[in-house]
């Protein structure tokens, strides 16, 4: 099962021939994922990697049957593509691109809210390393290698430190349904708790893991929404117990800007709705063995 | 990006927003002379930094006469100014804002903010202005009005009109207060603007509405688009290893430890900062080297880190993804003998091509301390740091 994509899952590159995309898009393939094409505007009809390049994402849906995307536009012009694959009828869409406005991502955020809920396409990103489900199929730039296919699913904000996760878990011989990263922006296509809602129905996922940081509500939003909707159990590590108030840290979401957005406080809340805390960012791993062994 | 209090006034009042006479000056006689040019027998003297609040750090000085003025700008000029906001090092003023005093009949509190929680922008209004929003909303929270604009339609007049009654604005200055908020609205969408805050704006004696601080910050993703904001950037007010980190394509924030620390990824940044401290240790940056980490890019985020001279010991943690982490050793082996350290150097590499990496830098010669995993590599150099510290003591 796992969520949002499998090895069946009919995937286009946005942004196939560029450099970037060209590599990822090679790196997906190599990992088994169904990449069926890819978009590059002006180049339609010509073959890269050995699949056909459309001028459009519309031709892509139409031709090829595409269901999933992946964006390695540049920031000035992703949102437009990100609401070309939604206009298109792409189900899921994953925005790798760093450094989209802020007001552009909310008019994403409301054309996206303009289609009913069953037709609306799930956005993850922007500024996130993508999603794998481990064995089958990935749609990310992360190291597929340093996944083992299980029955943790994973959620987080930070490409590296949830590679970080993966290979504590690796190393416990314990496995992962989907890991999908939802990025370092502070408007973003899928929350935690979006991502949540996912592994609830999903039969294979038994635990899941919030890999969160400072800034903004949307780790205790997860928690809040977890105690009152959730069985499954949730770990959660929240990383930057060290960051001053007011300062920007990378990513452009980490900024601890008002009350409850340190990550001790929201430690403090998570605990309080009944999430099992990883005290370090070392910990993730022997802290879900933990919970698992209760199970 | 966050501008002064006079250019963002300066925005404002292109946008049709009512702001009191006021000019720069650069110097005490600049600034009598722009107090003789605005005229009357009342100015405000304010220090042109980036921070808020202050007024409680002597950077806003009311004075009566010319003298007063002069002095005032004497003061202020050249000094570093500490508020709660600038940090203990402060921020240099060089800049003064001389404006006409206000016969004021009532403060009040306005902003758009960007919600993340919403996603949409909030306007925000209280009839008790003056005092911080934080402050506001911890001692009295009821009387803060909150308003989402629909990013669809924009700004609705109903909406602005709404927000000036509950400001306790009387029906005369409906209007005007309607044009007001829509010409910080228009400000706020045209520039990419991610706050914008006037506090206070104040109901003179004579009832006019008028913005008598104002403070924007602006979207750094956005700011290829709006050039003109850029050209209001003032880097004597940004910290300058951040400033030479931005220029270089790294993402650094300066902090009070003596660990320096080198990671690829925000998130794997502030994991290893917060390890550090739980080791028993306090981080001197973060720096993000981002995903193509270059030796070229290597050995600048090394003299990036260094150049902070109380920095101890030096942390490398790369967890590579799309990098390979024989490219990353190459980097740092590459690094440490053009830039001749002085301080022990912890690296821990994890992911593609570890094994390669490690032997590289084992084979360097190098004394360079290495970890296998986080944990080991922050008590590794929370104790290397510990030495250095002695030796240094001892020295």
């Amino acid at each position: 099962m796992a969520i949002l994509i499998n090895k069946d899952t009919r995937m286009i590159v946005q942004g196939f021939t560029g450099k970037i995309g060209t590599f990822h898009a090679q790196d997906m393939m190599n990992y088994g994922s169904n990449v069926v094409g890819g978009v590059t505007p002006g180049k339609g009809g010509q073959t890269h990697l050995d699949r056909p390049v459309f001028n459009t994402v519309r031709e892509s849906v139409e031709q090829e049957g595409a269901e999933a995307s992946i964006i390695f536009v540049p920031p000035a012009f992703a949102a437009d593509s990100i609401m070309e694959a939604a206009e298109a009828g792409i189900k899921y869409c994953v925005s790798i691109t760093d450094g989209i406005p802020t007001q552009d991502m909310m008019k994403v955020k409301q054309f996206l809210r303009k289609f009913p809920k069953k037709d609306r396409m799930i956005l993850t990103g922007p500024n996130c390393a993508g999603t794998i489900t481990p064995g089958q199929a990935m749609l990310g730039i992360m190291p597929g290698h340093i996944y083992q296919s299980g029955i943790v699913g994973v959620v987080g904000r930070s490409g590296t430190l949830g590679y970080e996760a993966a290979d504590q878990m690796r190393e416990l011989g314990i496995g992962i349904s989907t890991s999908v990263g939802i990025g370092g922006d502070p408007i973003n296509g899928s929350s935690h708790r979006d991502i949540f809602e996912k592994f609830e129905e999903d039969d294979e996922t038994k635990l899941i893991l919030m890999i969160g940081e400072i800034g903004g509500p949307q780790e205790v939003e997860a928690g809040v929404y977890a105690a009152k909707h959730m069985n499954k159990p949730v770990v959660a590590y929240i990383a930057g117990l060290t960051a001053p108030k007011g300062r920007r840290m990378g990513h452009a979401g980490a900024i601890i800007s008002s009350a409850g957005e340190s990550a001790a406080e929201k430690v403090e809340m998570l605990q309080d709705l009944g999430v099992t805390i990883a005290p370090t960012p070392s910990a993730m791993g022997e802290t879900i063995a933990k919970v698992l062994a209760k199970m | 990006m966050d501008i002064h209090e006079y250019q963002a006034k300066e925005i404002l009042e292109g946008y049709g927003v009512k702001i009191a006479e006021g000019g720069l000056a650069y110097s005490p006689e600049d600034a009598v002379q722009r107090a003789r040019e605005i005229g009357g027998s009342v100015w405000a003297v304010k220090a042109q930094i980036h921070s808020g609040a202050r007024g409680k750090a002597g950077g806003v000085k009311i004075c009566f006469t010319h003298e007063e003025v002069e002095a005032a700008a004497e003061s202020m000029l050249g000094k570093r100014l500490v508020t709660h906001q600038t940090g203990p090092e402060g921020k240099i003023c060089s800049r003064l804002y001389i404006e006409a005093g206000t016969d004021i009949e009532k403060e009040l509190y306005f902003s758009f903010l960007v919600d993340r929680s919403e996603e949409r922008i909030v306007m925000v209004g209280s009839s008790q202005g003056g005092m911080e929003i934080e402050e506001l909303a911890e001692n009295n929270p009821d009387a803060i009005k909150k308003i989402y604009i629909d990013p669809a339609v924009g700004l609705l007049d109903f909406q602005a009109r709404e927000m000036a009654f509950e400001l306790g604005l009387d029906a005369t200055q409906i209007s005007h207060a309607v044009k007001f908020i829509r010409g910080c609205y228009c400000a706020m969408r045209e520039l990419d603007a991610n706050m914008l805050e006037v506090n206070p704006l104040v109901v003179t004696k004579s009832g006019e509405l008028i913005t008598l601080d104002a403070k924007m910050g602006f979207d750094d993703n956005a700011l290829f688009r709006r050039p003109k904001v850029m050209e209001l950037r003032d880097k004597t007010q940004e910290h300058p290893q951040e400033m030479a980190a931005a220029d270089r394509g790294l993402s650094y924030v300066g902090l009070d430890g003596d660990i320096g620390c080198m990671i690829n990824g925000a998130g794997l940044a502030m994991a290893t900062m917060d390890m550090i401290k739980l080791a028993g240790g306090e981080p001197a940056n973060f720096l993000d080297v981002g995903g193509g980490a270059s030796a070229e890019r290597t050995e600048k985020a090394f003299r990036l880190v260094l150049a902070d001279k109380g920095v101890k010991a030096m942390l490398v943690n790369i967890f590579a993804g799309i990098n390979r982490c024989d490219w990353i050793a190459e980097g740092v082996v590459h690094a440490v003998k053009k830039i001749d350290m002085k301080i022990p150097l912890i690296v821990r590499l994890s992911g593609t091509n570890v094994e390669e990496g490690r032997k590289i830098i084992a084979e360097s010669g190098l004394p360079i301390i290495t970890a296998t995993t986080l944990a080991e590599a922050a008590e590794k150099a929370v104790l290397a740091r510990n030495e250095q510290v002695a030796k240094e003591g001892a020295a």
